[in-house]
C-alpha cells in the first residue's frame, strides 16, 4: 500500500490522459469556464471601470460587499443557485439547471467579484500618478481616465486569468447545478473535470480520478505561464 | 506609449483566444447536433444504490438514446433528494426503492404510475473476523448483537450509517425498529457513525474502519469485485431484506412541462422483454451475478417466496387487493398495472 498505491495510479493515469472521453471532459470544462470568464468580464469591466475611477458616496460600502462576496463558498453559491434554477423555482423558466450554461452563468458570478476587485484595485493604485500627470499635460478629464485603463491593462489581465483558474477549479457549483451527467455521444452532459475528480475518488477509480486530475492541474499551470508572459511582455 | 498599446492589444487578443476557444467548442457540439437530430432529453431522479453501480449510465442510457432518441439525464441522489429534486419541477421520473416515501410521494399528488421493474436484495456486511459474531444470524439477532459490541467498544466505529434520507437509510432505520431500537437515538451513540452520503462512500468509509454497515447486494458486489473494499456478506436472510425498485412518473397534472409520455416509454420499456432482460444481464459475467432481478417474470409466474416479498415490501395496499400503484394514482386508463388479492400475501 502507502505510495504504491498512488504510484501505479500514476502510471495507469499517463495511459488515460489521451482517452477521448478524458478530453471530451477537459474540452467541456475549458468550455464552461471560458463562456464564464467572458461572461463575467463582459459585466465586471465597465462597472469595476467606473468603480475605479469615480468617487461617489458609498464608495466604500460597495468595496467591501465586492470583497465579502469573494469569500461566498462554492457550495453556497451551488445551494442558491439551485434553488434559484429548479424549474418551479423564481428563475426556473431559464432552464438552467442541470445544463453546460447553467454551470456557466453560477461560475460566472461567482468569480464576478474576483475580477472586479482586481481591476479596481489596480485602476486605484495607478490612477494618481497617471491621471494627474495626463491633466498636466493638457489631456481632459475622458482621455485622463482612458490612460489610466490602459495603464491598467496588466491588473485586468491577471484578473481574467484569476478568474478563468477559480472557475475551472471550483466544484460545489459545477456539482450542484451540473449534476455531473454523462451518457456515452450525450448532447446534455456536464461532466467537467471537477465532477469527475470528486465522482472517481468516491467510486474509488483511482486512476482516472488521477488523469483527469494532472489535466486539471496542467491547464491551471498553462494559463498561470500565459499570464506571467504577457505580464513580462507588458513590463 | 508603445508599451501601453501593446498592452491594450495582448488584451484584445487574450479575449479574442478565450472567445475563440469557447466558440470552437460550441461550434463543434452544434456540428454533431445538426448532423444527428437533437434528441429529447428526460431528466431522472436516482437512488445512487442504482446508480453507482453503473447500470444506468452504462446500459439503460445508451439503449435507449440508440431506440428512441432520447437522452436520459440520471440525478443520482437519494431517495429524499430525488424527491425534493421532482417536487421542484426537475425531474420527469424518478427510481427509487423506499415505499413509504413513494407512497408520500405519491399522496402528495407528485407521483402518478408506479412501475416495479427490479429487485435484490439488502445485505449486512462487515470485516472478515466479524468481531460482533453476527455471520449468519437473522436481522434483528445481528443488530441486537452489534449494538451489544457498539456499546462495549464506545472508542471504536462499529456500526456505518448513510443517514442520507436515502430508500437504503429507509430500510436501515425500519430494521433497527424491528430489532426494538430507535434510529435517532442510537445515532448519538458513540460507537455509531453516519457518512450522510451515497452508498459506494459508505461502503469505502465501513470498509476503512472495519465496521458493519447495510448495502444493497449491487454496489457491494461490484466494490467488492473492484477490489475498493474488503467486506463480508454476514447477513443475508430474511425476507425483510428484499430490495424493490420502482419508477414514479411525475404527475403531469401537478407539475406541468413535463415530458410525461417520455417518461411513461422509459416505464414501459424498463419492464419490457427488452429491457427486463438488459437488467438480468447486468454484471453477470463480471461478476458471476446479476446485480439486479428482473421483478416482471416474478410478478407474472406468481410463485414462489420472492413473489410474496415482493408484493409484501414492494407492493403498496389499496382495498383488497396489493397493487404497483393503487387506482387513484393512475394517469391515463391505457397502460397495465400488476395487481393482486390481499390473499397472496395475508393467507
Amino acid at each position: 500500500m502507502a505510495w504504491d498505491y498512488i504510484i501505479q495510479g500514476f502510471s495507469e493515469a499517463v495511459k488515460l490522459i489521451d482517452d477521448p472521453y478524458v478530453i471530451e471532459i477537459a474540452i467541456r470544462s475549458i468550455k464552461v469556464s471560458g463562456i464564464a470568464t467572458l461572461m463575467a468580464v463582459a459585466w465586471s469591466l465597465p462597472i469595476s471601470v467606473l468603480l475605479g475611477l469615480k468617487d461617489f458616496p458609498g464608495k466604500w460600502l460597495v468595496k467591501t460587499l465586492i470583497n465579502g462576496l469573494m469569500g461566498v463558498p462554492t457550495v453556497i453559491w451551488g445551494l442558491v443557485l439551485y434553488l434559484m434554477f429548479v424549474p418551479l423555482g423564481p428563475l426556473g423558466s431559464l432552464g438552467l439547471l442541470y445544463t453546460e450554461m447553467g454551470i456557466s452563468v453560477g461560475q460566472a458570478l461567482l468569480i464576478t467579484p474576483i475580477i472586479m476587485s482586481i481591476v479596481v484595485n489596480s485602476l486605484e493604485s495607478i490612477e494618481g500618478e497617471i491621471r494627474e500627470l495626463a491633466l498636466t499635460l493638457g489631456a481632459d478629464e475622458i482621455r485622463a481616465s482612458f490612460q489610466v485603463v490602459r495603464e491598467s491593462i496588466g491588473g485586468i489581465v491577471l484578473a481574467i486569468i484569476a478568474a478563468f483558474n477559480r472557475a475551472i477549479s471550483e466544484l460545489g457549483i459545477a456539482l450542484m447545478i451540473g449534476g455531473n451527467i454523462y451518457v456515452r455521444g450525450g448532447v446534455y452532459n456536464t461532466r467537467v473535470l471537477t465532477t469527475a475528480i470528486q465522482m472517481y475518488t468516491v467510486r474509488a477509480e483511482i486512476s482516472i480520478a488521477i488523469a483527469l486530475g494532472i489535466i486539471l492541474m496542467g491547464i491551471v499551470l498553462a494559463v498561470n505561464l500565459l499570464s506571467n508572459l504577457v505580464r513580462k511582455w507588458l513590463e | 506609449m508603445i508599451a501601453v498599446n501593446k498592452g491594450a492589444n495582448t488584451l484584445v487578443l487574450l479575449v479574442l483566444l478565450l472567445a475563440g476557444l469557447s466558440y470552437g467548442c460550441i461550434g463543434s457540439t452544434n456540428g454533431t447536433q445538426t448532423a444527428t437530430e437533437k434528441p429529447k432529453v428526460l431528466t431522472i431522479s436516482t437512488t445512487t444504490s442504482l446508480y453507482d453501480t453503473g447500470i444506468l449510465e452504462n446500459v439503460i442510457a445508451p439503449i435507449f438514446k440508440e431506440k428512441y432518441n432520447i437522452e436520459l439525464r440520471f440525478i443520482p441522489k437519494g431517495t429524499g433528494g430525488a424527491i425534493l429534486d421532482a417536487k421542484s419541477g426537475a425531474s420527469d421520473a424518478i427510481l427509487v426503492h423506499a415505499l413509504p416515501k413513494e407512497q408520500a410521494f405519491m399522496e402528495e399528488g407528485y407521483g402518478v404510475n408506479r412501475k416495479v421493474f427490479a429487485y435484490n436484495f439488502f445485505v449486512i456486511v462487515g470485516p472478515k473476523d466479524d468481531p460482533a459474531g453476527i455471520r449468519g444470524l437473522s436481522v434483528s439477532e445481528a443488530l441486537k448483537k452489534i449494538v451489544e459490541y457498539g456499546r462495549a467498544h464506545p472508542d471504536k466505529i462499529v456500526w456505518v450509517s448513510r443517514d442520507d434520507g436515502s430508500g437504503t437509510n429507509t430500510k436501515e432505520i425500519a430494521l433497527w425498529k424491528n430489532a426494538g431500537f430507535d434510529f435517532n437515538e442510537l445515532k448519538n451513540e458513540s460507537w455509531f457513525g453516519t457518512t450522510g452520503s451515497g452508498m459506494g462512500n459508505t461502503l469505502l468509509y465501513t470498509s476503512e474502519r472495519k465496521a458493519y454497515t447495510i448495502s444493497d447486494i449491487g454496489t457491494y458486489l461490484k466494490y467488492q469485485k473492484e477490489g475498493k473494499i474488503n467486506l463480508d456478506v454476514l447477513v443475508d436472510k430474511g425476507e425483510e431484506l428484499i430490495n424493490v425498485y420502482a419508477i414514479i412518473i411525475i404527475n403531469p397534472k401537478k407539475i406541468p412541462g413535463k415530458d410525461f409520455e417520455g417518461a411513461m416509454l422509459l416505464a414501459q420499456w424498463l419492464t419490457s422483454d427488452e429491457g427486463q432482460k438488459a437488467i438480468a444481464e447486468y454484471g453477470k459475467d463480471e461478476f458471476g451475478r446479476p446485480l439486479f432481478y428482473p421483478a416482471v417474470p416474478v410478478l407474472k409466474n406468481q410463485q414462489g417466496d420472492v413473489f410474496k416479498w415482493i408484493i409484501k415490501y414492494g407492493f403498496m395496499k389499496d382495498g383488497d387487493k396489493y397493487t404497483e400503484c393503487p387506482e387513484k394514482f393512475r394517469y391515463q386508463p391505457k397502460y397495465d398495472f400488476f395487481e393482486f388479492p390481499a390473499s397472496v400475501v395475508e393467507g
